[in-house]
């Protein structure tokens, strides 16, 4: 399969939509990247139909012949484990004319059957019959299968996705964004995440940019999260102030992160990253120093990673988005519950800590999609046309590892999102 | 304010009301919900009051799976505190409320006592970003203490709560 066999907005490789190279300049960006429709077309074709984009986890299909409809931006992808264990990204979309060929959100089932005309697939893709064979000649004369996604990659148990059939490995492409999930693995006593709480999906009228480029700004929390810090009691307001020691970190490939660690490990209270004691969580506290030994009082105290991996995954500690794009100015977060495996505590609580927070009705993330929203509507406007990115770029440095770093509250993620951006709306594009 | 277990009348005779004190109360609690009187919403709940708007599943194990809204009593409190600072942004300004509450229906009494009351709604929300029609199925669980009508529980299971929704910030 070419990239070009693939239903996308249109078809086959075309010229830029837009004079990125003006658009995106290193201390600000143009207001036109949210809104035209034109350029989103462009970034389905370049982004979300070509990098690696996250699809689902590993344990949402635990058993064998286990599936789940998850996406690739506007895509329908139906995730499946076929018996032999392997994991396939399929797109939900009959050979014969077209139809849905799954309509449940979850299930377990070897097969596919179009209630349409009844062709029936294999969960690998595969193509298994047709009735009244006698229109086609008798049984066996037709190889039609489901449309696949043709690289899948698994971290972790995070499984990706890329339309590309060649290009960076899912490794490559990840980075050093790895090293943050291995730091959320390794919460679990078990070295394992498990996503079993099901999603909130949440709408935003809003570009998926503004959602992208907000989940490290640790500019924004003091404002707009001022009502809840103030009412809960929280510790979160004083890590993105101006006194903070957290760094934001551009991973490179766009990815980015507030790395809090300067400031759990000032604080130097295992779980005080979580708002909690090891008392309080007798058994998990146990299962993580029989696990880890020695390490087990640096892993709690440095917590969950905080880590945008572009283009749509976002660990923020304990809750896990992604980021669905479904035209310049809607786009959908789907947000989750981290859960640990073999940590049952410290699950209860992560899952109700999370409800209170993200989603439609969250204390946090309806705030924060009340802002995108009203960001899409202000760029919009025409003047004074730029969107400006510059904060902290003075006072930027490079780590050991090569990575910019900034301060707490600086745009240094953001300016990482659009690099990598440029890269591949400009000279990385599909040829 | 804390979730008070000793709030529950474990022994207390089930209680009984009349269908149209059922309804007052239920559209009391409608009109201070539709015009953000947080206050007097609040007041209406007991000490030991679940507020739960599930997703995915009307039935979902509300321990287990992500909801919505899933407030104890002393989360009720904090969600009401935060719409107090005047600084909860996707609630300034109001959203523009108005509800229709109907089909009420006595369902019976719960295990610890309480009557249990069924009713559907519908409720259009108006604000900048769009109108957004919101609809589904209350669930109450109300009991008499100190001689009112007090809830210790609202569901709201809303028809679309599988899908992709807007945001809901004001009360449902
Ligand atoms: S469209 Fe699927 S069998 Fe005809
Ligand atoms: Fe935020």
């Amino acid at each position: 399969m070419t990239l070009t066999d693939i239903p996308t907005s249109s078809s086959g490789a075309r010229g830029p939509a837009a004079p990125y190279d003006e658009l995106i300049e290193a201390q600000r960006v143009h207001g036109s990247l949210y809104t035209s429709p034109a350029i989103f077309a462009d970034e389905l074709e370049q982004i979300w139909y070509r990098t690696w984009v996250y699809v689902g986890h590993v344990s949402e299909i635990a058993e064998p012949n286990d599936y789940v409809r998850k996406n690739i931006g506007p895509q329908d992808v139906i995730m499946t484990r076929s018996a032999d264990g392997e994991v396939h990204l399929l797109l939900n979309r009959c050979a014969h004319r077209g139809n849905l060929v799954c309509e449940a959100d979850a299930g377990n089932s070897s097969s596919f059957r179009c209630p349409y005309h009844g062709w029936t697939y294999r969960n690998t893709g595969d193509m298994l019959g047709y009735p009244f064979h006698g229109g086609y000649g008798g049984r066996g004369k037709l190889d039609l299968g489901l449309g696949r996604v043709p690289r899948v990659g698994i971290y972790q148990g995070f499984v990706f996705g890329s339309f590309a059939p060649d290009g960076p490995t899912l490794e490559e492409h990840l980075g050093e964004a790895k090293g943050e999930i291995d730091r959320l693995v390794r919460l679990s006593p078990e070295g394992e995440v498990e996503i079993t709480a099901g999603f909130l999906k949440h709408k935003a009228r809003a570009n998926w940019k503004l959602l992208a480029e907000n989940e490290t700004d640790g500019y924004h929390p003091q404002f707009v999260h001022a009502s809840i810090f103030s009412v809960a009691q929280s510790g979160i307001g004083a890590l993105y102030g101006e006194k903070s020691t957290a760094v934001t970190r551009a991973l490179g490939n766009g990815h980015s992160e507030n790395d809090l660690r300067p400031e759990f490990r000032r604080i130097g209270a295992p779980l005080g990253w979580f708002g909690t004691t090891e008392e309080k969580v007798p058994e998990y506290s146990a299962a993580m120093r029989a696990r880890y030994g020695d390490a087990a009082e640096e892993i709690l105290i440095e917590g969950a990673p905080h880590v945008m991996i572009f283009p749509n995954l976002f660990i923020a500690e304990i809750q896990m988005f992604t980021i669905q794009p479904l035209a310049a100015n809607l786009t959908v977060q789907h947000v989750t519950a981290v859960q640990f495996k073999g940590a049952p505590e410290m699950n209860k609580r992560m899952l109700q800590q999370c409800i209170g927070s993200v989603g439609p009705a969250g204390m946090l993330l309806a705030d924060d999609t009340e802002m995108y929203e009203r960001n899409q509507a202000g760029v919009a406007e025409l003047r004074p046309e730029w969107l400006d990115v510059r904060r902290g770029v003075h006072r930027e440095e490079i780590d050991e590892r090569g990575l910019t770093v900034g301060g707490a509250t600086d745009e240094t993620g953001m300016r990482g999102f659009w690099k990598h951006y440029k890269h591949l709306m400009t000279e990385g594009r599909a040829q | 304010m804390t979730a008070a277990a000793t709030a529950i009348p474990t022994d207390a005779e089930p209680t009984q009301l009349d269908v149209r004190d059922v309804e007052q109360f239920l559209y009391r609690e409608a009109r201070f919900a539709d015009e953000h009187r947080y206050d007097d919403w609040e007041a209406l709940w007991t000490q030991d009051g679940l507020y739960w708007v599930p997703a995915n599943d009307d039935d979902a194990d509300r321990m287990a799976k992500m909801s919505i809204i899933h407030d104890n009593r002393s989360r009720i409190a904090t969600r009401i505190r935060q719409f107090q600072t005047g600084r909860r942004h996707s609630q300034v300004p109001h959203s523009r409320l108005r509800r229709v509450v109907s089909n009420v229906e006595i369902l019976g009494n719960a295990e610890n006592g309480d009557l249990e009351v069924g009713a559907n709604f519908v409720l259009v929300e108006s604000r900048e970003r769009s109108n957004e029609l919101w609809a589904g199925r209350y669930t109450y669980r109300l009991r008499v203490v100190d001689g009112a009508i007090a809830m210790s529980y609202k569901k709201v299971a809303l028809v679309d709560n599988a899908r992709a929704i807007a945001t809901l910030s004001f009360l449902i």
